[in-house]
């Protein structure tokens, strides 16, 4: 114990020996630090945005199809459960949320312009917490019910179709006979959405109107349940998979969007590469910076192992040393990343390149999001790789011959 | 007593081409309190002699005891443990720790050895008053005098009572009253805590002041003198 308290005295001391040494050191760890944590935060952030909306608009962490229709979403890929029952299931099963509907393709005309949609035939209630869309943030206003004969439209798809809230417009889509199917609607409301091509590519009528539009009595195409985190939906894919009867399949959202799917597990790994990159340029400061802390001390770790020292004492200190610079600088830069973090809680502003964002299914305002994982992540990192950094300098210093260190400087 | 015995001690040292017998076939016992000094112009052997006792340096070949213990064939950490618990170093120059105050150089063996925070305050305070620096024990080496240093550097190789002492040139930085009075320092030690003293040096002043001299040439005894008797 007396030997560890006089090694953290000599670290303590000989850290500060050389102020503009050690403080350009921290600076330089805790900007590593602090870019490590607050990219990663903004990454996270950005991958976070672009995997809810991508899951908000299939929208649903796991989904109960008929095996055909991933394949093939046409409307005579329904699911054999009548509706009834999937909704006495899923109601008890204890889900976050969950929701029945019909997703089948579609043509929307206007009196000047025609363009194929997704159709989501919706029981809005049950809706309301899985959409993308805010129903308070509707012009018009949203489905009122299942069976609601109003349609709900993107407020980009009614500028393609020059329409707008009030004015009529046909809904055409095919019946399990084959069949067109289609039907004159009034638009009763304009949705936004964080990625414009959901308000070209989305519209919403009331579930009950599209099973008898489509002539499909109480069946529906998707029977979907939502969890609280996207990240661990398996609880909820074996919750639905005890649910459901044969003849269906379960899918989870990373397999149903594989894009999406890919991209969470790339960043994962991404961080963990940014973090070590980040690293791998600091050890090159850190090293030399050990390495000629112990070549102006050789005389000084000489005679410290000729009064009787031991060599293993001459590593922990060095050791001791890199480790306490790592630690102040670790503590510098996560104050700082949290602090940059938390002043930009409101969002960081892209909407320069909005189009780029959007090609990635990215929103045109960042949210970085710090996580406990990440900053467990970078800090380890900074440490354990920081601990090996060090380890060489540590190393030779305690190899000294103790009559050799102290006769080589004079 | 015995406290150091050399037995047919070889060392070579090359410097360039040329060998160099820094140790050739020397020999030489001290006995438990004695007080001794090395001399012998540059290059003679005598700090090499010192280092081989202190366990700093192996010999090519022979044996070095300590209190009847067989030394150059100890590992690295078992030299270490014996150079914390027996032996006492001072060294010409460069040997204090210069991130620590006087009293924090004077505590660290005794820190290292594992002594109680007390305990080692206490020895401290009263050594710092022997070798007359009380008041100075918060200063670190660079705002110390030569003198001031080397008293430092004395205190910490007796503080922790090593039984052997082994001074390297101690003199050779200091003024001649510094000197002097670093001499009685010695003396006053040796004969107070019976501790055995080994001195080298070509100082006349420090070979006048001890009762036995030993005269070296190319690493051999060429004159062990006992002073008292002359």
């Amino acid at each position: 114990m007396n030997t560890v308290r006089v090694l953290m005295m000599l670290a303590w001391r000989n850290l500060w020996r050389n102020h503009r040494r050690t403080l350009i050191m921290l600076a330089a760890i805790s900007v590593g630090v602090w870019a490590m944590i607050f990219m990663t935060a903004l990454t996270q952030g950005m991958v976070n945005q672009m995997i809810k909306d991508g899951v908000s608009a299939l929208p649903g962490h796991v989904q109960v199809h008929h095996p055909d229709y991933r394949d093939d979403p046409n409307i005579s890929n329904l699911i054999p459960t009548p509706d009834a029952v999937l909704k006495a299931k899923f109601g008890t099963a204890g889900f976050d949320q969950w929701a029945t509907r019909i997703k089948v393709p579609a043509v929307i005309s206007s009196e000047r312009e025609s363009r194929g949609v997704t159709l989501l035939g919706i029981d809005p209630a049950r809706e309301r917490d899985l959409s993308f869309v805010d129903y308070d943030d509707v012009d018009g206003r949203f489905l009122e019910g299942p069976d609601d004969n109003g349609i709900v439209i993107g407020r980009k798809l009614a500028d393609t179709l020059d329409t707008e809230v009030g004015k009529r417009i046909v809904l055409m889509s095919q019946d399990p006979d084959n069949d067109i199917a289609d039907r004159g609607f009034r638009v009763v409301g304009l949705f936004g959405a964080n990625i414009q091509s959901y308000e070209e590519n989305y519209v919403f009528a009331g579930k009950g109107t599209i099973q008898r539009l489509l002539k499909v009595g109480d069946l529906v195409t998707e029977a979907v349940a939502m969890g609280s985190d996207y990240r661990d939906v398996d609880p909820v894919y074996e919750k639905v998979l005890a649910l459901v009867d044969d003849g269906v399949v379960v899918n989870r959202w990373t397999e149903l969007d594989s894009y999406l799917g890919t991209m969470l597990a790339v960043m994962d790994g991404f961080v963990l590469v940014w973090v070590i990159v980040i690293f791998l340029a600091l050890s090159f400061g850190l090293v030399n910076t050990l390495v000629m802390a112990v070549f102006e001390r050789i005389r000084e770790i000489g005679l410290m192992l000729a009064l009787g020292m031991r060599p293993s004492s001459i590593l922990g200190q060095i050791i001791i040393e890199s480790m306490l610079l790592l630690v102040i600088g670790l503590a510098l830069g996560n104050v700082l990343a949290w602090g940059s973090i938390e002043s930009l809680k409101g969002g960081i502003d892209v909407s320069i390149v909005a189009e780029g964002m959007e090609m990635m299914g990215a929103a045109s305002v960042l949210y970085p999001q710090l996580r406990l994982e990440d900053v467990v992540l970078a800090n380890g990192v900074v440490l354990i790789l920081g601990f090996f950094a060090s380890l060489s300098p540590a190393w030779r210093a305690s190899r000294y011959q103790p009559i050799e260190a102290i006769t080589k400087a004079d | 007593m015995t406290a150091v015995r050399c037995v047919d001690l070889c060392k070579t040292y090359l410097q360039g081409d040329q060998e160099i017998k820094a140790l050739d076939h020397l020999s030489i016992e001290v006995d438990a309190g004695g007080f001794v000094c090395l001399s012998s112009p540059s290059g003679g052997g005598k700090t090499t002699l010192l280092n081989a006792i202190g366990g700093l340096d192996k010999p090519d070949s022979g044996e070095v005891w300590i209190e009847g213990r067989r030394i150059d064939l100890l590992s690295k950490g078992e030299l270490a443990d014996l150079r914390l618990r027996k032996i006492g170093f001072v060294f010409q120059a460069y040997n204090l720790i210069p991130v620590l105050t006087a009293r924090e150089n004077i505590e660290f063996v005794m820190q290292v050895q594992g002594v109680p925070a007390g305990a080692r305050r206490e020895r401290s305070t009263d050594i710092l008053e022997e070798v007359g620096l009380t008041g100075l024990e918060d200063r670190r080496p660079a705002q110390m005098s030569g003198g001031q240093q080397q008293r430092v550097a004395v205190a910490r190789a007796i503080v922790s009572k090593p039984t052997l002492v082994l001074a390297d040139e101690p003199t050779a930085n200091l003024d001649s009253k510094t000197a002097d009075e670093l001499m009685d320092l010695f003396s006053e030690l040796n004969s107070k805590h019976k501790t055995t003293f080994i001195i080298a040096t070509h100082d006349q002043r420090v070979m006048a002041h001890v009762p036995r001299l030993i005269r070296m040439l190319d690493g051999r005894i060429v004159d062990d003198i006992d002073q008292h008797a002359v």
